[in-house]
């Protein structure tokens, strides 16, 4: 076994004893969102891209919880791990080092986002809002999706001296992408200049594929769209694992 | 020579260590056998667990040379933590775990598998004194059964050499009683021991060599008898009380030598005679004779207490 499965595994033990209020409170959320708009606000929009409005709101939804996730538990919870309960410390003087540390947790909110994703898919299929077997595809694709959420959200802990500072993040970051990448409204109706900037948003990337894979439409510019996740997920994965070298070996 | 054959546990030579400007491990040489316990003494900021640090690899030496059973540190760090048992200053057991999960877990960590953790854990709980208490959270433990957790926890990948970093401060003296027992049990098991502490008793009872350090410096190392007999005096008097100072005045030459730290006089002599003679009839003072101890070979060295924060 590889031996930076043992810091996954850790986590996955951990997340087995709280399994369902975890579920619960993350699940809950996304799924409101879905009704509420879908319904709500999907009766005075009408169709949208030719399709319902829950329709297409289901698959911006399901990347939007992955990502939800995968920042979450890279922020939060990793943070607690290496500042509060010390537990990366423990695990630095075994033979591990900074690089498994940070794989294991990378791996876990890949997991995580994957965790969340599913459920909604799943009450996606159930409203009628996936098209055909395709949409199973969108698992592998949240894995991915957690991966480039979880990297980023792990260099912003490097620099975390205090829970406070994650606000920053959620507020100037993770807001604007979960609003401006076309999760609940189609792009080409903004101005031009937001356009070209969502194009920097990985979650952009993300609605993408999955949209497509969820309503059926053709898939188009797949390997780009990959492509500028895997760079945000490995480019953050590198420049974490140097972040927290810095940091926890003095 | 392979890792288990190395007489020489740890060795050291010009080690130093800087942040900016500050000086915080300063040129430190020394070396620990097999089997041997070493007891590094010193006050807070002394750079004791920033040495230690360096041994594992998780701090980087500004300059020197570390050699950890017979492997270059930090290039090999992680090979050679496969052998090594910490038990850090503040615990840092996972209190998301049980006792048994905690134990598990950490042996994960050292890539040892499933079923032979899972034979190990009952004599770990057992040396851990916690043979009942399996299934209890990290929360519900006092800080002794903390303690002896994590010291049974550092036993999880049978280790060749164990680093305790103050493993008894804050416990109550029971508690610490039997800690000290389990690592006396882990030194005649052939273990070899190094212990930072700032209880000169924990030293002078444990450990067959003491370091003493200060200010990133080693001051001087030895047996603790031998470095009591080469500093001290073999007797001690101290002195406290509101006369106390009064009474130095007129009386402190009958003393080879006199330390004040704090509000205590502390005399020493080869004759303690003439000593508790003159004590005997004075008021508005108390005093206490004993033989000398380490932490008057500390207070000579540093003009400071164990404890007392650098």
């Amino acid at each position: 076994m590889k031996q930076w499965l043992s810091v996954w595994q850790r986590n996955v033990l951990v997340w087995r004893k709280l399994a369902l209020p975890s579920l619960v409170g993350n699940f809950g959320e996304p799924l409101l969102y879905l009704l509420a708009l879908g319904y709500g606000l999907g009766a005075f929009v009408g169709k949208v891209q030719g399709m319902p409005y829950i329709v297409f709101l289901a698959s911006g939804i399901v990347c939007a919880s992955a990502m939800n996730a995968a920042t979450l538990e890279g922020t939060y919870s990793a943070y607690v791990r290496m500042s509060v309960q010390q537990t990366w410390e423990g695990i630095l003087v075994t033979p591990l080092g900074v690089r498994d540390v940070v794989l294991g947790e990378l791996a876990w909110t890949a997991t995580k986002a994957l965790i969340n994703a599913a459920p909604i898919l799943l009450v996606a299929a159930l409203l009628g809002a996936v098209h055909d077997w395709r949409a199973l595809w969108v698992l592998p694709l949240a894995v991915v999706v957690g991966l480039t959420f979880g990297a980023m959200a792990l260099v912003v802990t490097a620099f975390a001296r205090g829970f406070d500072f994650f606000l920053y993040y959620a507020t100037l970051v993770i807001t604007p992408m979960f609003l401006l990448s076309g999760v609940f409204f189609p792009l080409h109706g903004m101005p031009e200049f937001v356009q070209r900037g969502a194009q920097f948003l990985p979650l952009t990337h993300a609605v993408e594929i999955v949209r497509p894979l969820m309503t059926g439409q053709p898939l188009s510019q797949v390997a780009w769209h990959l492509m500028v996740l895997a760079a945000y997920a490995l480019g953050g994965f590198a420049l974490a694992v140097w972040l927290f070298r810095k940091r926890l070996i003095t | 020579m392979n890792i288990e054959q190395h007489q020489l546990i740890v060795q050291v030579e010009d080690l130093c260590k800087r942040f900016g400007d500050r000086v915080v491990v300063d040129g430190v040489s020394f070396s620990v056998r097999r089997g041997e316990c070493l007891g590094l003494l010193g006050p807070n900021g002394a750079g004791k667990t920033t040495l230690l640090r360096m041994l594992l690899g998780t701090a980087i030496p500004s300059a020197g040379r570390i050699e950890m059973l017979g492997r270059p540190v930090p290039s090999q760090a992680g090979a050679v933590r496969a052998h090594i048992g910490v038990v850090p200053q503040l615990d840092n057991l996972d209190p998301d775990f049980s006792v048994v999960e905690n134990l598990y877990i950490y042996g994960r960590y050292f890539g040892l598998p499933r079923r032979k953790l899972e034979a190990q854990i009952p004599a770990l709980l057992e040396f851990a004194a916690l043979p009942e208490r399996g299934a209890a959270k990290i929360g519900d433990l006092s800080g002794g059964m903390k303690r002896r957790l994590t010291l049974a926890r550092a036993l999880i990948n049978d280790p060749q050499l164990l680093i305790l970093d103050e493993p008894t401060t804050g416990l109550d003296p029971q508690a610490r009683q039997l800690i000290w027992r389990r690592l006396r049990q882990l030194l005649t098991q052939g273990k070899t021991l190094m212990i930072t502490t700032h209880y000169m008793e924990e030293a002078e009872r444990l450990c067959d060599r003491v370091m003493v350090m200060d200010n990133g410096r080693i001051l001087t190392t030895g047996s603790p008898a031998d470095l009591i007999r080469a500093h001290i005096e073999p007797h001690v008097i101290e002195i406290y009380g509101p006369a106390a100072e009064a009474w130095l005045a007129r009386e402190g030459r009958l003393a080879q030598r006199v330390e004040c730290v704090g509000e205590t006089v502390f005399c020493y002599a080869q004759d303690e005679k003439p000593l508790l003679q003159s004590l005997s009839g004075e008021k508005g003072l108390r005093f206490s004779h004993r033989p000398a101890n380490l932490e008057d070979v500390f207070v000579k060295l540093t003009g400071r207490e164990l404890g007392a924060a650098g």
